[in-house]
């Protein structure tokens, strides 16, 4: 659907190199990476407002590289939503349908259908600048969306919101896509919106992206040092949940919330227990895991376990490392509280 | 309760330069009620009428080339970068700095005949002191609409020109008109380029000060009161009207 074939780009302080990367049809794909990566350049190189020194953008197997953006019909949110101040919200969310112009019914048809879907109807007749940062969000995706773009691009969706609209906003963008199928490429610096959105996921670190996977692979198998330092060595791990239990290739691991579905969880390393035998207390999760690989970073020593299919990463402290006598291929027993399982 | 001494100051400084404004508006409007026979005689005079005719559409005129010239000339330096961009700038202040009666000189060693006492010869002096209000207004404003709003209309589909009309000059509105009202008040209140240029026809500036020089300041205050009057409402209404606009935002 979307391809990028070696883009590079010097614009301002930021530097891209040779980013190539592929967007499926229907894909929620993230590019997630520190802020000052160069990842909104990226973002308005494929929109076309910005023009890449080298490299190939090509839609559908078309190259759009030197189309103006108006020709490419890649919707864009920007990070500040950049909505329309001398307009209402409904003439904000037609804008693309006037443009393009689609019969005065329909636009209306169309504009109130994506309202009801974003839960914004109450808001049409409004000014942006009196809506709150939650409303301005959805009012710019409902824009973005109704002119039914191929692929929609969206630059740090969450990043302006608090916390509590953040987290009730992500779990409604899952929804939207459901209901409204659309193609998204997303750039953002929260593991939360990788983990919780993203499909495939790509790594961008100083302007090069080092990594593409999906989400789960990215995270237990960094490619490189420097992604793992950035992705702070989470655990992810997906499986199936029924009430308070995860199932995962056979393993029942116990959630601190309810769920249901597929969802993945985020474990942190250092929240991992090793012991040589079951320790047995009721709060936790435990399982019999075998020493794949030891490496030592200086004070600590990262751990690398594989419980059947399942792999974790776990730190311990050398003295531990050293008490446990820790080895390659030992058998050994992982346990971790439900607490310190992040749901995703 | 403390008091703040150092506002006071200030204040009592800055009201100098508010009175000393309003002083001789307030004076010559005083005077000339005394003398109201004068007055009444003087809005009788049909060269009186003429001339003021003369001045507010020429003024008028002049503001509106302003406008098409000046807001495009605003938009290319609120958005573009390329070589020569602060000569450019620079040029578009140069008229702000030279005096008015060469500035009328200038224009008349390089277009000669062809503005010489005429309404052309009028406007082309207006314009030549009073455009860079417009440019400079519209340049700021433009500078003031964020670029990601044109960047999303465009993907949105619409074309540059089309951004242009639909979200830059909307929004930039409050901006470019104030720049057009300092145009056309910059415009009527010009004088000395016009004595050069264009002395006929006649417009109400110039015949203030051919009352004055003819017959005195009995003669030449009733003019000059209309043309403050006139100047005054229509600066005043005009500004109020975009002030207004600017807030139902």
């Amino acid at each position: 659907m979307l391809r990028a074939e070696g883009i590079s780009k010097d614009w301002k302080e930021f530097r891209l190199r040779e980013i190539s990367f592929e967007v499926n049809e229907g894909e929620h794909f993230v590019i997630l990476g520190p802020s000052g990566a160069g990842k909104t350049v990226l973002l308005e190189i494929i929109a076309g407002i910005i023009e890449p020194d080298s490299g190939r953008v090509y839609l559908n197997g078309w190259d759009v590289t030197d189309l103006p953006p108006e020709k490419r019909g890649l919707a864009y949110v920007p990070q500040n939503y950049a909505l329309f101040p001398n307009m209402s919200v409904y003439d904000n969310i037609a804008f693309g349908l006037k443009v393009r112009k689609v019969l005065k019914a329909e636009i209306e048809r169309k504009v109130r259908e994506i309202s009801k879907v974003l839960g914004i109807e109450h808001l049409l007749h409004r000014k942006p600048k009196t809506l709150s940062g939650g409303e301005q969000q959805r009012v710019a995706l409902a824009r973005a969306l109704a002119v039914e773009p191929p692929l929609i691009l969206l630059d740090e969706p969450f990043a302006n919101l608090d916390v509590q609209t953040r987290s009730r906003l992500i779990g409604e963008m899952k929804r939207w896509r459901e209901e409204l199928g659309f193609t998204a490429l997303h750039v953002t610096h929260s593991f939360e919106e990788a983990v919780s959105l993203g499909d495939r996921v790509g790594v961008m670190l100083d302007g090069r992206l080092v990594q593409v996977g999906n989400v789960r692979e990215v995270f237990s198998k960094p490619a490189s040092e420097e992604v793992a330092r950035f992705l702070g060595f989470e655990n992810i791990i997906e499986g199936v949940a029924e009430g308070r239990k995860l199932k995962v290739n056979g393993v029942e691991i116990e959630l601190p919330i309810e769920a249901r579905g597929r969802v993945r969880v985020g474990l942190r390393p250092e929240d991992i227990i090793l012991s040589p035998e079951p320790v047995r207390t009721s709060a936790r999760n435990e399982f019999k895991a075998i020493v794949e690989a030891i490496e030592e970073l200086g004070p600590l020593v990262r751990v690398r376990l594989s419980l059947g299919d399942l792999s974790l990463t776990a730190f311990i402290t050398r003295s531990s490392m050293l008490e446990l006598g820790m080895e390659k291929g030992r058998e050994i027993y992982v346990s971790f509280k439900a607490s310190a399982l992040h749901v995703f | 309760m403390r008091r703040d001494y150092t506002l006071y100051l200030f204040a009592s400084l800055g009201s100098f330069l508010i009175a000393y404004i309003a002083l001789p508006l307030v004076i010559i409007f005083a005077k000339q009620l005394m003398d109201w026979e004068m007055l009444v005689k003087t809005l009788h005079d049909p060269y009186v009428i003429e001339a003021l005719r003369n001045s507010l559409l020429t003024a008028t005129a002049t503001a509106l080339i302003a406008l098409l010239f000046g807001v495009p000339l605003g938009y290319v330096l609120a958005r573009k970068e390329f070589p020569g961009k602060s000569l450019v700038q620079a040029l578009v202040d140069v008229p702000i700095v030279i005096p008015h009666s060469v500035v009328g000189i200038m224009l008349l060693v390089t277009f000669s005949s062809a503005i010489l006492d005429s309404y052309a010869g009028i406007i082309a002096a207006m314009l030549f002191v009073s455009a860079p209000f417009t440019v400079n207004a519209a340049r700021d404003g433009f500078l003031a609409v964020d670029e990601k709003v044109e960047a999303v209309a465009r993907t949105l589909g619409a074309s540059r020109l089309r951004v242009f009309f639909s979200v830059s000059l909307p929004i930039a509105f409050p901006s470019v008109a104030s720049g057009v009202i300092m145009t056309w008040a910059r415009a009527i209140s010009e004088v000395g380029a016009i004595l050069i240029v264009a002395y006929y026809p006649k417009t109400a500036q110039v015949l203030v000060m051919e009352y004055f020089n003819n017959y005195g300041l009995r003669a030449s205050r009733p003019i000059s009161v209309i043309m403050v009057a006139i100047s005054l409402v229509i600066f005043v209404l005009l500004r109020w009207l975009v002030g207004r606009a600017s807030k139902e935002r």
